[in-house]
């Protein structure tokens, strides 16, 4: 059976307000604050993008586990703001650590859950025998339109995680896909930004298929909420995953440690990969571990986790994810903030 | 040579910080040399370098190269790694008064620069603060 066997997160160490863009949009900030549970998300700087802290991310796995990356056979990271239209962003992540050239690669894009995507996909190659060991990432720099709601949450982070046969630190017990054709948030091609259908993202397609993919797995392993320690799901803000968790009959105390979006944002991709990062770094052995993907177009992905013996000690030789999102940060302007992320139109 | 070729070339450095260590006297080059400027040897051993270190001294540059003028100011510093290896690369996520000698940096993965909004993007090693 597969399983976890390292895992690390990265966060860039910029941080802008909620309080900050509602400002210049004339928008109201507590309603933002208290109706979405959003304070501050991360920002990267100019020379950061879904590559650098897919490699910083692995590096730490790698350093939590001390495998040989040559011994990777396949690298995955799911993404929807791939540095490149045309050209592998995990061909230079796989060249970075040293897993080139006996490697399979692919970059995976599902909106929000193409992290979770590449864990799947590792974990069925891990257990048909093709590959010893694989690493799944899910990263992302996504942008909102100046002024549109998906700007107070897009932000920046990667979770990257390292899969194989051995049960490492957590053992992936069992997992199960939920996906229809629901059109609530899509990009088309040379566009910047990408369009959602307001109001449509929660109940038919957030809810729908959260709660859908929680109770087939649920059934599937034959058990209740209660029976685990921990939930992560996916965060577009920091209410829906309190929401669906409720409706689901989970507790705050199961979904608040890798319930960072209050103070991360919305990092895509990222967002319930490195939510179980989080909950790995306080797990103890033993433990069970719930956790729903939510990618827009729609679908979720879903696991049941039990962490082992070998968690806590293999844990501590790399930053823990709260360290990287409470500590050495720094707040910029929102000037600052449109010259990072290239929203500003400079001369020819 | 194009940027894109020089730039593939040096890959093993930029992106996994290779150097070669002398067999004959154990000084590490970077980026490696066919000959020891040490001892003379010529067989090496390839290592990763130590991704920690000193600053020994840093600058702030205001007025870059052209190919860099769209990150001024941005500060540059040369570094001992703890296994003695000499290295200049720039300083990012640091605020300029912070800058000190002997503070100690760590190597991170970062975008180095870009051939325009439609070239290859460049990647490699920037020196950031360990606080
Ligand atoms: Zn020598």
């Amino acid at each position: 059976m597969a399983g976890i066997i390292g895992y690390g997160a990265y966060i860039p160490r910029n941080r802008i307000k909620v309080e900050e863009i509602a400002k210049v949009w004339g928008a109201d900030a507590p309603s933002y604050k208290k109706g979405l549970m959003l304070r501050e998300k991360s920002v990267p700087s100019p020379d950061q993008d879904v590559i650098t802290m897919s490699v910083e991310a692995t590096r730490s796995a790698l350093t939590r586990c001390g495998i040989d990356a040559k011994k990777i056979g396949a690298v995955y990271i799911g993404s929807e703001s791939h540095p490149y239209a045309v050209k592998p962003s995990g061909t230079v992540v796989a060249e970075a650590i040293g897993a080139t050239p006996d490697c399979h690669c692919v970059d995976f894009e599902f909106a929000c859950k193409a992290g979770s995507e590449a864990m799947f996909v590792c974990m069925g190659l891990v257990d048909a025998g093709a590959i010893e060991y694989g690493l799944a990432i899910g990263a992302d720099t996504s942008q909102g339109a100046p002024g549109d709601a998906l700007e107070y949450s897009a932000a920046a982070g990667a979770a990257a995680y390292i899969i194989g046969k051995d049960d490492g630190v957590a053992k992936m017990l069992a997992t199960h896909s939920f996906m229809t054709d629901t059109p609530d948030f899509w990009r088309r091609e040379y566009m910047h930004y990408p369009r959602h259908a307001g109001r449509f993202t929660g109940e038919p397609a957030y809810f729908k298929h959260v709660t859908g993919c929680a109770n087939a797995l649920l059934e599937k392993t034959n058990s209740k909420p209660s029976d685990y320690a921990y939930a992560v799901f996916h965060q577009p803000n920091g209410k829906f995953p309190m929401r669906v968790g409720k409706m689901l009959g989970f507790t705050k105390e199961q979904i608040e440690p890798g319930w960072l979006a209050p103070t991360l944002g919305n990092t895509y991709s990222g967002s319930s990969p490195m939510g179980l990062t989080a909950t790995l770094d306080v797990a103890k052995p033993g433990d069970k571990i719930f956790m729903v993907s939510y990618g827009s177009g729609a679908g979720s992905d879903g696991f049941v986790f039990e962490v082992t013996d070998a968690l806590p000690k293999m844990r501590e030789k790399a930053p823990f994810t709260r360290t990287l999102l409470d500590e050495n940060k720094v707040y910029i302007d929102y000037g600052t903030y449109t010259k990072y992320r290239g929203k500003i139109r400079k001369g020819e | 040579m194009s940027t894109s070729a020089r730039y593939w070339r040096e890959i093993p450095q930029r992106y996994r910080y290779e150097g070669a260590k002398c067999k004959g006297c154990g000084e590490i080059s970077f980026p490696p040399r066919i000959v020891c400027k040490s001892c003379g040897g010529r067989e090496f051993d390839t290592v990763e370098l130590a991704k920690q270190g000193k600053l020994l001294t840093h600058t702030v540059i205001r007025v870059g190269p052209s190919q860099f003028a769209d990150q001024t100011p941005y500060a540059v510093g040369v570094a001992e790694l703890d296994d003695g290896v000499r290295l200049t690369a720039q300083i990012a996520d640091v605020d300029f008064d912070e800058l000190k000698v002997g503070m100690p940096v760590k190597l991170e993965f970062r975008k180095v620069r870009d051939e325009g909004e439609a070239g290859i993007i460049c990647y490699g090693y920037k020196f950031v603060p360990v606080r």
